[in-house]
């Protein structure tokens, strides 16, 4: 790396100073207030604002959870009618998917990620928040519905035919079709941004093998979704062509095969549960070292075993299709490669009680989320082999048993690891921990609720009641395990109610000073982002680390003695660093916020006037200029000069008439090159 | 756990090395991210345009109960289509003449061969626009059948990703013009570039499955 | 093709970088252009049953001839191949295995290719 020796001239960014300049407008300047959110480029509040829109999304997933299990509750239920139970459950569903776990996801991946790696930030900081933006205006978008004739009704795997307007004639289906499009769009532009950060924005010495567990799981999900969102996109695209344009695709009267939503739904739809539990998966990965106070247990291994799931991921979608006609050939060879998948799913799961066998394990919360992850995830893996059986299959699918085993891994896996991840990280972005005893309260609680409310979901499944169907009868012996799922379910809102206390509570006494102000190093922790103060500076690190093993940060604070005896040499708050720099960072900018409120303008025309499509495409054009003439960094916000607008370039500048440059590939020799 | 040895933190702790300016960080792999954005986005476009002419291999034949008219391939112009596959062919390289051109700073050359990009390319869309409507003529609209619909929605994505590509180079040949960008820049030219033989390869898939092979 | 390719990345290993001089680039087109030729011969003059293979071939060909050498993909590094490959080839793959299933699987008595081709 052509570093310098003496230190470069610090330059003060307050981004108060900041003004007008090259783009149309003058450039937000407001360091404080909501200005220094809504416009802001900082990986660490769009990661919060994930969190924090994720949140109010599973509010609203739950209250529409609950009045599926209020409907549920006895025999014949009156508390919705089948129309509103349809939509009801296809809200459920498609909110938990796409508006909380993959969001929630990426809130610890825009957060965690550049501190796991140490860089300052992400490799294309406005992208960053126009994939937020863009997001919080597909969610909004998606449930205007409600407001507008009603939700979709078709399930969230929304099966053509039956999603066509002949079935489905209100307005529902088309905000899904076109939510889940502009939902798309964000995935992928935070997709591609974490794909280059990780890729090119290391600190000097992390080798792709030195990089911790849970960036390496975000780096596979980025992966899978790159590859996996342009499939739903086009099977999306059909739908509204055919909804709103009287397209065939899946028009049966005209010979349409109903086999080509499934497949190109599946395609998507299996790499995309990987999607919704690897980052957790990365989440258990970095709290049980931790808290068994033993280095992860076969690191390479789970690694590799994590990108062998994201590979595998893609051969095995028709499992999802075992009934619908796929003849003998295909279901032997879908189920053959389904239970294959189950193979590096349980070498992770080895790995992780391996890590914790002869630790020295301390239950605070985040481990007791993260264990519960290892355990009822295992459940539900169990049951997804069960269904890898084909003629077994034929006896479960469409039933609750179904639902059991995608509850157990989404919310017992997914779910809890992202909690975990809540309780392990808020030190380090808030400066305080979550209550400790709230916390468990919260754990039991909702430990206890998912149990009682999944669990006998499995038997109601293996007797014969149905997914999707707003009433049962009283002659078919379902009611007491369903009055037992439905008390399950209120159980898990009283746990949630006890996590949104714990965190007013938490902040309350932060503020009054009764919480205490956590340091740099709260829990001992072996990866980079806990050699920084808490909360994180604005600008993360001082100084760019150097790394020169996995876990570096443990490293440096415990070193074997002469006879291989692990010694603490250092202190983990003494040796962080000291977040007092101020180096130049990113200027904030209007434009991703405008362009993405063209996108919900565009998509509402489509289905009510193409003049309202219109005006959001013009709005569309004008950010887009606006953007691509504004420097990424303020050249006026004090800069060395180089505030030539050369995009969001945070590479080198390969400014070679030639290309030949020597620069760079001594840059290239130097750095790690993987 | 004993001697927690003060005087060695600053030797250990982090930050023997400084941040250099942060926009011009060495990059891991030398590669900038820009480069890097664009290869990754033509990788997910793949898929893209795998899910379109699967979809419309398809379905090509299906035209539905008697009434439904006939397929997209019944009316093909090959000869016509040839000619424009041939020019969209060849708009690659005047494509990667610009690029070379720019390189060597020879930027008068560079924006001749930007616009002849352009203009190419515009030539395929005003073909595609002439065979979308002589079949729409000949009774093939797009909601005729099955086939049609899969037909232009197939062509008509990758019409949408030319007329972009369209765009992006006459941007580019106004900021080449108006001095704004620079040898220094070239490879923004280049990684434009890389989309728009993304789309010419695309359409050599498209020509010889749709088109060609009976 | 591959002689004019191997002779220009000889001229060029010190800067391999940008792959070829304009010249080059000229005679690749032209390379396209006469394997466009043949592929639309196979329009005029009846290949028989080598006509299907001969355009799959003369396509995949063109395709890469472009990846190669227009998109630089030879000459650049190998991350840009790792992305653009692994999409390529989870396409082809997974789409390939999409359409056996719904061309010959669905119909265990056989393919109806009636309904298809
Ligand atoms: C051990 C690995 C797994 C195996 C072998 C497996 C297998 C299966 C199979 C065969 C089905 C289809 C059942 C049917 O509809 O008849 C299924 C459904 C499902 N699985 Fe899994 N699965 C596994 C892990 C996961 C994970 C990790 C997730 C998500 C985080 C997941 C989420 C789902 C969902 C959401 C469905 C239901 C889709 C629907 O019909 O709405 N599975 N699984
Ligand atoms: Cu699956």
């Amino acid at each position: 790396m052509a570093l310098t020796e003496e230190r470069p001239e610090i330059l003060e960014l307050e981004s108060g100073d900041t003004s007008a300049s090259t783009g149309a407008f003058a450039r937000p300047t407001n360091a404080t207030g909501w200005r220094a959110w809504v416009f802001t480029v900082d990986h660490k509040k769009i990661g919060i604002m994930y969190g924090v829109v994720a949140m109010f999304w599973f509010l609203w997933g739950g209250v529409e959870a609950l009045l599926i299990r209020a409907q549920l509750f006895t025999p014949n239920g009156t508390v919705l009618t089948a129309e509103q139970y349809n939509q009801i459950f296809t809200m459920h569903g498609t909110t938990m998917v796409f508006l909380v776990i993959m969001p929630l996801a990426a809130a610890f991946a825009n957060y965690i990620v550049p501190l796991q790696i140490g860089a300052r930030d992400v490799a294309f900081p406005r992208m960053n928040a126009l994939g937020l933006w863009v997001f919080v205006f597909g969610g909004i978008f998606l449930n205007l519905s409600w407001f507008l004739g009603g939700g979709p009704d078709g399930g969230w795997f929304a099966y053509a035919p039956n999603t066509g307007v002949t079935f489905s004639p209100g307005a529902g289906m088309d905000f899904y079709a076109l939510g889940l499009q502009i939902a798309g769009i964000a995935s992928l532009v935070g997709a591609i941004n974490l794909i280059v950060t990780i890729i090119n924005m290391r600190a000097p010495g992390m080798t792709m093998l030195r990089m911790p567990v849970f960036t390496w799981m975000i780096l596979v999900v980025q992966f899978l979704l790159l590859f996996a969102l342009p499939v739903i996109t086009v099977a999306l695209i059909l739908l509204s062509f055919d909804r709103t344009f009287d397209a065939n695709f899946f028009n049966v009267s005209m010979g349409a095969d109903p086999l080509l939503w499934q497949h190109l739904f599946w395609i998507f739809g299996h790499p995309e549960v990987y999607i919704l539990i690897l980052p957790s998966f990365g989440i258990v990965s970095e709290t049980l070292p931790v808290f068994s106070r033993k280095p992860l247990f076969g690191y390479s291994v789970i690694v590799i075993s994590g990108a062998a799931i994201g590979f595998m991921g893609w051969g095995v979608w028709a499992h999802h299709m075992f009934v619908s006609g796929l003849g003998p050939v295909g279901v032997a060879a879908f189920s053959a490669t389904t239970m294959f998948i189950a193979v590096p799913t349980g070498v992770k799961i080895l790995n992780w009680i391996a890590t914790m066998w002869g630790g020295n394990l301390k239950f605070t919360v985040p481990m007791m989320f993260s264990v519960s992850l290892v355990s009822m995830f295992t459940i539900g893996g169990l049951s997804g082999v069960m269904h890898s059986v084909a003629p077994a299959d034929t006896q479960q699918t469409d039933t609750y048993f179904i639902v059991a085993h995608f509850h157990y891994v989404l919310f017992g896996g997914a779910l809890m690891g992202l909690f975990a991840g809540m309780y392990y990280w808020w030190p380090k972005a808030f400066g305080y921990k979550l209550g400790e005893s709230l916390g468990k309260w919260h754990f039991w609680l909702l430990l206890a609720g998912f149990n009682m409310t999944f669990g006998p979901m499995h038997i109601l499944g293996l007797q014969g009641m149905a997914r999707r169907h707003s009433r049962y009868g009283p002659e078919d012996g379902f009611d007491f395990w369903n009055a037992v799922v439905s008390i399950g379910a209120f159980i898990i809102l009283i746990g949630m109610i006890v996590f949104a206390v714990n965190i007013v509570r938490s902040w309350l006494g932060y503020k009054a000073g009764t919480v205490p102000q956590e340091p740099a190093d709260p829990w001992d922790g072996r990866t980079l982002e806990w050699a920084i103060p808490s909360p994180t500076p604005e600008h993360n690190f001082d100084y760019v680390p150097v790394v020169t093993d996995v876990d570096d940060f443990w490293h440096k604070k415990y070193q074997p003695d002469a006879n291989g005896k692990l010694r603490k040499i250092a202190d983990g708050n003494a040796i962080a660093q000291k977040g007092d720099q101020h180096p130049h960072l990113p200027s904030p900018s209007y434009w991703p916020i405008v362009l993405a409120a063209a996108l919900p303008l565009i998509a509402l025309g489509l289905i009510y006037n193409l003049w309202i499509t219109g005006i959001g495409l013009v709005l569309l054009l004008g950010a887009m200029y606006g953007w691509s003439l504004e420097p990424a960094t303020d050249p006026d916000a004090g800069h060395d000069g180089h505030g030539d607008d050369h995009g969001d370039d945070h590479g080198p500048d390969n400014h070679d008439p030639d290309g030949s440059n020597e620069a760079e590939s001594v840059t290239a020799e130097e750095a790690p090159v993987d | 756990m004993t001697d927690v040895a003060e005087s060695s933190t600053s030797e250990l702790a982090y930050g023997r090395t400084e941040w250099d300016d942060y926009h011009h960080l060495p990059t891991n792999t030398g590669l900038t991210n820009e480069k890097i954005t664009m290869w990754s986005f033509l990788g997910s476009d793949c898929l893209l345009f795998g899910s379109l002419i699967s979809t419309y291999l398809l379905l090509r034949n299906r035209v539905g109960p008697a009434t439904s008219g006939p397929t997209a391939a019944d009316l093909f112009d090959i000869p016509f289509t040839s000619v424009s596959s041939f020019v969209l062919l060849m708009s690659s390289l005047t494509m990667v003449l610009a690029v070379t051109s720019i390189q060597r700073a020879e930027m008068e050359r560079c924006k001749l061969w930007l616009l002849t990009t352009a203009a190419l390319g515009a030539i395929f869309i005003a073909g595609q626009v002439y065979e979308f409507t002589s079949f729409y003529r000949e009774g093939l609209g797009f909601t005729t059948n099955i086939s049609s619909s899969a037909f232009y929605t197939l062509t008509g994505f990758h019409g949408v990703h030319v007329s972009l590509g369209i765009v992006m180079l006459v941007t580019m040949w106004a900021l080449v013009s108006g001095g704004q960008l620079g040898p220094e820049r070239a490879e923004t030219i280049e990684i434009i570039g890389l989309y728009w033989h993304f789309v010419d390869i695309v359409w050599i898939v498209i020509f010889a499955v749709v088109y060609l092979i009976p | 093709m591959e002689t004019v390719a191997a002779s220009e990345e000889e001229a060029h290993e010190e800067h391999h970088d940008h792959g070829l001089s304009d010249v080059g680039y000229i005679k690749i087109a032209l390379i396209l252009g006469v394997l466009t030729a043949v592929e639309v011969a196979t329009y005029f003059w009846d290949f028989g049953i080598l006509e299907v293979p001969s355009l799959l071939i003369l396509m995949v060909v063109k395709f890469q001839i472009v990846v190669s050498y227009f998109m630089h993909l030879k000459f650049d590094s190998k991350v840009f191949t790792y992305v653009f490959v692994t999409g390529l080839i989870l396409a082809c793959a997974v789409f390939a295995a999409m359409g056996t299933s719904m061309v010959f699987w669905q119909n265990p008595s056989g393919c109806d290719l009636s309904a298809f081709c």
